[in-house]
């Protein structure tokens, strides 16, 4: 991985960085599958090695793919950075060791969603229960962060009147590879099928809104590449997603003042079941919708914006 | 014998360093960016490794199981890498609209037109 | 309701901001924001009178106690700084409708005023919150909608300003985040009061120390402390006028607040202050900051960037303040904090008006203006003789604050550097009033005042000044409560 890394940042021609980052994500990805952490390594794979490569392709389209050779002196970052370097080392040496069940983080605070989420929550998977229900308000704020995201990226690029047919970008001559049309034909439904799958299944196995959203919004990315971004529009306008994204906010918003009205604090989802666990479900249910609704428009949308930016050129 | 279980860390700090060194060194805007995410996707790392259990399991409650890796770090970093792809977003739509302004993304070059102007 | 009141401050913005991007006309987009702006001022006053009578208030939120469910904390200092947030927001937001709408296209009005309520609901949750790792979601929420907000404005300088304080904002934001992740290493908690009480037990360790460092130098990037503010003065200087009196008057402030709840709070003062030398490194960095910043203020010839490089320099105060590590120091720091915010609210909102008549704030354009546009110079006049510390304004009133404690630490260093940034600050508010004062102009003689609805909100800040520098007794009386519910009795 060092390795990898390494080639990314010394490498001057920018597609090959922005491909080996991608590589460079499901490495990571893996790294994390290794530790235990299986929704952090779903959640990277979707989006280190999905979404964030077609930006950055979306990007460099734009902006041209290869780096100058640095003029300015080289030493002054390099010191910056072995110092903040060492620094962090010089911590470790008091940190617990890695892996060590007696360490404090696995002592304190955590047993308790592991011993009582199963009684007090009802889910099998302790991740989505921490997630949606004990720091249910940090998924809000995130939430609400994709939908900044959105809005501001909608504030810098979006907003064009579109001319004429907007050619996709990444495949180069679409209509005439057969083989890419046919494949992704195939391939879309399956993936929006996964993706609903996901989001159901987020509280039994690894999975939930976000990912969901991720995988559903890659669908139709998938579709533009291929067809083009005039066909995908006109399965799912712009308009549309531009009012889905904030409405997953305000979905998962709304059910924590459902909790209010009902007599619990906000984002209690205890008051909304007839039993609290029932509660609980209905809760998590609810606001993974909100996320996924928010996730997948916002994705869908950045690549709508960026493509017909680009396109403009 | 305590250092060996930090070995680790180390090797994520030297990611998190090979990131900031391309943010800070490097001219490209997009470079910048891909830089940051490298620092950022080691941050993740440190938490992840925190809440690793050797001989535990992911942490999804299932019969016959008694010990799990730590549910909570996972949980921080899922926020954690939606809020850098937001943040990334941001900054290639910022990227976008520099080179159509200013016809260059090179850090160099824009200060040297910012200060002409 | 008045239970929720603590959490509601926060949600009436983040969930208003939603329906405002789903609306068609830029007036009810701009309603809805004032409305709740408004809003968010009556909680924060209710609030403030809830916190003095009762105390420390608790929320838990999803009705998990800490520190398994996130925490709403809110103690004398939390209030103070969410008062200054909305009251500041709440003249501001009236001000901005005529402002915005000369400024921006009419299509993305909506989504201006969108984000100004992201950016308020971020900043407000900061402050809110009881839990170290809710901060970072929160300041996520208001950097990115800073970033878009700055790289709105006309100039496309705004441009590279907002993606230089991306980098360095995300940066800060990932250090504190590393920090966060060795304290969390180190206690198992993510709760601050939690945080606080399990720390002692491993202060004495290399990771603790290592942890205080990276949150210092993270927190020190967002609050653009010197040499850290590279990214300040451009965004300011060309952000739209009513982002850069938002921003200048609340963001800086809360990332010191968070630096303040850190030391004070969590990390406890006797260990911040032994662990690493921070009373010399900030003592050193805040005399450097406010000379510096103010020298270079001095040769601005664009007013907006003289007052954001002044900003620089009045960050200073406030962390020379902190260096003092002292009740006395830390109350003249707060006071200083929401003093300044009042100040550069009211100046950045005449040099709106300015630029809402001519599109741009040039020192050149200001020639005459003492004439043609009387009341907008007024306020500058008495923003400015504020920043200088003239008698009778609230900038006074904490720059003696800050001499006291400074004399009574026998910190003779902050005295002189204090009376040489004032000296500074006279020589830059002096070029600006020269010019609209004594230059006149050939070509405008004829009034060109800006309209009521832009002066009205420009002159009740100006007013706050005046008044809260004359009767200093209730906001004094609050910043030393936030302090001596900060720092004990040590008062």
């Amino acid at each position: 991985m060092l390795v990898t890394a390494l080639f990314v940042v010394r490498t001057r021609d920018l597609l090959a960085a922005t491909m080996l980052l991608g590589a460079y994500s499901l490495l990571s990805a893996g790294m994390f599958m290794v530790l235990d952490a299986v929704d952090v390594a779903f959640t990277e794979a979707a989006v280190g090695a999905g979404v964030s490569t077609i930006l950055m392709l979306y990007a460099l389209v734009a902006s041209g793919r290869f780096e100058r050779t640095p003029t300015r002196p080289q030493w002054l970052p390099l010191l910056v950075v072995l110092a903040t370097g060492a620094a962090l080392v010089w911590g470790t040496f008091d940190l617990p060791p890695v892996g060590a069940p007696g360490n404090p983080v696995h002592q304190h605070v955590a047993p308790r969603y592991l011993q009582q989420s199963g009684a007090e929550i009802g889910i099998p998977n302790v991740v989505t229960s921490v997630l949606a229900s004990y720091r249910g308000y940090d998924t809000l704020g995130e939430t609400a962060v994709v939908f900044t995201a959105g809005l501001g990226v909608w504030l810098l690029i979006g907003g064009l009147q579109r001319r004429g047919a907007a050619a996709p970008v990444l495949a180069s001559a679409p209509h005439a590879n057969l083989i890419l049309r046919v494949v992704s034909k195939f391939l879309i439904p399956v993936i929006l099928l996964f993706g609903l799958y996901v989001q159901f299944h987020g509280e039994l196995g690894p999975g939930g809104g976000f990912q969901a959203g991720v995988i559903l919004a890659s669908a139709l990315i998938v579709h533009l590449q291929v067809f083009g971004a005039d066909q995908t529009r006109q399965i799912v306008p712009e308009s549309l997603l531009r009012v889905l994204a904030p409405l997953g906010v305000l979905l998962y918003g709304g059910t924590g003042v459902a909790g209010l009205l009902l007599g619990g604090n906000y984002l209690d989802y205890h008051p909304l079941g007839r039993t609290p666990v029932g509660g609980q479900h209905l809760g998590i249910l609810l606001v993974e919708l909100g996320v996924a609704l928010t996730v997948s428009s916002t994705m869908l949308l950045l690549c709508y914006l960026f493509a017909a930016r680009v396109a403009r050129r | 014998m305590s250092s060996l279980g930090l070995y680790n860390y180390w090797i994520v700090i030297a990611l998190m360093m090979v990131g900031l060194y391309a943010v800070i060194a490097r001219g490209h805007l997009v470079k910048k960016l891909i830089g940051l995410t490298l620092f950022q996707t080691a941050v993740f790392f440190l938490y992840i490794s925190m809440g690793f259990v050797h001989g535990g399991a992911a942490p999804i409650l299932s019969e016959g199981v008694a010990v799990y890796s730590n549910p909570l770090p996972h949980v921080l970093i899922l926020t954690a890498i939606v809020v850098g792809v937001a943040t990334t977003a941001l900054g290639l739509a910022l990227v976008v609209r520099i080179r159509e302004a200013y016809g260059s993304v090179d850090e160099d070059e824009l200060e040297r037109m910012d200060s002409d102007a | 309701m008045s239970a929720h009141a603590q959490l509601l401050i926060v949600l009436l913005p983040l969930l208003a901001a939603p329906l405002a991007a789903l609306m068609r006309t830029p007036d009810a987009a701009w309603a809805l924001a004032t409305a709740i702006a408004w809003s968010v001022l009556s909680l924060a006053l209710l609030l403030l009178l809830q916190v003095q009578a009762e105390g420390v208030l608790s929320y838990a939120i999803g009705g998990w106690a800490a520190p398994w469910g996130i925490e709403y904390r809110l103690d004398p200092l939390g209030a103070l700084l969410q008062l200054l947030l909305a009251a500041v927001a709440a003249a501001i937001l009236p001000w901005t409708r005529q402002s915005a709408a000369r400024e921006l296209e009419r299509a993305r009005l909506p989504g201006f005023y969108a984000a100004l309520l992201l950016l308020q609901a971020g900043l407000l949750g900061i402050v809110a919150t009881g839990d170290a790792f809710n901060v970072f979601v929160f300041l996520e929420i208001s950097s990115l909608s800073t970033y878009a907000l700055i790289a709105m404005g006309r100039d496309r300088r705004a441009l590279t300003a907002a993606f230089r304080y991306l980098i360095l904002g995300t940066l800060g934001a990932t250090f504190y985040l590393i920090g966060v992740g060795l304290l969390y290493a180190l206690t198992g908690t993510l709760n601050m009061a939690d945080l606080a009480a399990r720390l002692p037990a491993v202060a004495d360790t290399r990771t603790a120390h290592t942890a205080v460092v990276f949150v210092t130098v993270g927190l020190g990037l967002k609050l653009a402390m010197f040499p850290l503010h590279a990214w300040l003065p451009n965004a300011y200087a060309y952000a739209p006028s009513a982002v850069t009196a938002l921003l200048a008057a609340t963001a800086t402030k809360v990332a010191l607040y968070v630096l303040v709840r850190f030391v004070w709070t969590i990390f406890g003062a006797e260990f911040a202050f032994g662990a690493i030398p921070l009373a010399a490194l900030l003592g050193v960095l805040a005399v450097l900051g406010m000379l510096i910043a103010s020298a270079v203020a001095v040769r601005q010839d664009e007013v907006k960037r003289l007052l954001a490089w002044s900003s620089v320099a009045q960050i200073g105060y406030a962390l020379a303040g902190l260096a003092l590590a002292s009740g006395a120091g830390l109350a003249a720091a707060l006071l200083h904090l929401a003093n300044h915010g009042l100040m550069k609210g009211a100046l950045f909102l005449a040099l709106g008006n300015i630029a809402w008549r001519f599109g741009n704030t040039r020192l050149s354009t200001l020639r005459g203006l003492g004439r043609a546009m009387p009341w907008t110079m007024a306020a500058f006049v008495a923003g400015g003789l504020s920043l200088v510390g003239v008698p009778l304004t609230v900038g006074f009133v904490s720059k003696w604050a800050l001499l006291q404690a400074a004399l009574a630490a026998g910190a003779w260093w902050l005295v002189g550097a204090i009376a040489l940034a004032s000296l500074l600050a006279l020589a830059y508010v002096w070029r600006v009033v020269e010019v609209a004062y004594f230059e006149a102009s050939e070509s405008r003689d004829l009034r060109c005042e800006a309209p009521l609805g832009l002066l009205l909100p420009t002159w009740l800040l100006v007013l706050a000044n005046l008044w809260l520098g004359i009767d200093t007794r209730w906001t004094l009386g609050l910043a030393e409560a936030a302090a001596r519910a900060l720092a004990g009795a040590g008062l």
